[in-house]
């Protein structure tokens, strides 16, 4: 489990704790045999793969939910107090983000729709709070998790596909949601099927829905799946090349502390890009075209 | 990185943060940034009106003080013109004054002549008839010739 080999360490630096259902007769990764099907936590990589789907990252749902719950208890707590007159430090910051978000919203959708800024809002400061997790030393936590008796334990929800996609499915299924609601099944399918190649010619016209609906529809289905996987891979990426800098030995102070200054930036600007891509997709549901 | 389960609790969270962020946090906030923004438009319109008041006071207390000047002129004017008046009509009095007086001096004078004259008449007449009783060396009565002497001190 504590794996001393370098891609051992790698392997269990990227491993959920993973919660789910073996079935009866498998073998553990101790080499005990399961007599029934159980309930437990995988122990190794094959196990978790084993599980199937009906299984869950505790630790990825743990620290999201967790770092929700800071994002809106802090938000909560100073809605709650907030003043129209002058601002104190707390709420003064608090505003600063809000005032952004609702520009940001302001700026590409012209609409009304009460769901999208408080929505850009949460995309916007949870994947923040998640991503910074990623500036948390990469051995603290998990180290820490290990000497309590627990296997595994990733801190940063964002480099977890699961939670990522999860994300950008909602927002894809709020899209369709909206533009069914805005323009009805007729507008979506016109949207899609007579665009972007159209004639004023009636027959050509028919001729080209194929055409458009093959691209359409492939390009919808790409807006979830890019959202998800731009946000996961980034992450990602930048949770490697820590844990990679962290294998070096003493070199890694510098080396940690240039990547993380770097890594600020890609955090923040992800946070952004996945808010702004939400809002971007939604008012293209508002819209025409 | 396998896709299991995690994918529907976390849409789940999802939902229920973005739930809760659209009905308990987003529209305090917002709501306060709004007021804010309208006090401060309030604030700027206030002083805009106040400076535009201000304005218009100036002109006003201008306005005032021109008229209190003109009116101040005229009455400086018109009190310069009723003293002359009231000076020419002293003169004038004066002068009426001076003329009677005059007159009345000449008639005090003119009448102190005759009296004088009338004396001195009397007085002439009695040294006439002295100087012609003495010159005739005898008393003339008096008496019988008062007759004659009065003729004589009515032809002096």
């Amino acid at each position: 489990m504590a794996a001393n080999t370098a891609s051992g360490y790698i392997q269990h630096h990227l491993q959920n704790l993973t919660f789910g259902q073996l079935p009866a007769g498998y073998e553990r990764f101790d080499g005990s045999v399961l007599s029934d099907a159980s309930w437990t936590i995988a122990h190794s990589a094959a196990e978790a793969k084993d599980m199937g789907f009906w299984a869950i990252h505790v630790d990825s749902m743990l620290w999201s939910v967790l770092l929700g719950f800071v994002f809106l208890g802090l938000f909560r707590m100073v809605a709650k107090n907030i003043t129209s007159g002058v601002p104190g430090g707390l709420q003064n910051a608090i505003e600063s983000i809000v005032e952004f978000v609702d520009t940001s919203v302001k700026e590409s959708f012209h609409g009304k729709n009460p769901v999208i800024a408080p929505l850009a809002l949460t995309i916007f400061c949870w994947i923040f709070f998640m991503n910074l997790m990623d500036l948390i030393p990469v051995d603290w936590i998990p180290g820490l998790a290990t000497l309590a008796g627990v296997p595994y334990m990733k801190i940063v929800p964002s480099t977890d596909p699961n939670i990522t996609m999860a994300m950008s499915i909602s927002v894809f299924l709020l899209m369709l949601f909206y533009w069914v609601k805005v323009k009805g099944f007729g507008g979506l399918f016109s949207d899609l099927a007579l665009h972007p190649f159209s004639s004023n010619n009636p027959v050509a016209k028919i001729a080209l829905i194929p055409v458009n609906l093959i691209l359409e529809t492939v390009s919808l289905i790409a807006k979830p799946i890019s959202l998800g996987l731009r946000l996961f891979g980034n992450m990602y990426a930048g949770e490697l090349i820590f844990i990679l800098i962290a294998m070096i030995g003493y070199v890694q102070l510098p080396l940690h502390f240039g990547w993380a200054l770097l890594h600020i930036l890609v955090i923040t600007l992800q946070a952004y890009i996945f808010m702004t891509l939400t809002i971007v997709y939604l008012s293209m549901a508002h819209e025409d075209h | 990185m396998n896709i299991n389960a995690t994918i529907i609790g976390q849409t789940i969270a999802f939902a229920f943060f973005v739930w809760f962020c659209m009905k308990y946090v987003w529209p305090p906030i917002i709501g306060a940034l709004n007021e804010r923004q309208k006090k401060i438009a309030d604030g700027l319109a206030a002083a805009d009106r106040a400076s535009t008041d201000l304005e218009l006071a100036q002109a006003k207390a201008m306005e005032e003080l021109r008229q209190a000047r003109d009116q101040a002129k005229e009455i400086v004017d018109q009190a310069n013109r009723r003293a002359a008046v009231i000076v020419d009509e002293a003169k004038d009095n004066a002068r009426e004054e001076g003329e009677r007086l005059i007159i009345a001096a000449r008639a005090e004078i003119e009448q102190e002549v005759n009296q004088a004259r009338e004396a001195l008449r009397a007085q002439v007449a009695s040294i006439a008839v002295a100087g012609a009783g003495k010159i005739l060396g005898k008393q003339i009565d008096e008496a019988a010739n008062s007759e004659l002497v009065d003729q004589l001190a009515a032809e002096l």
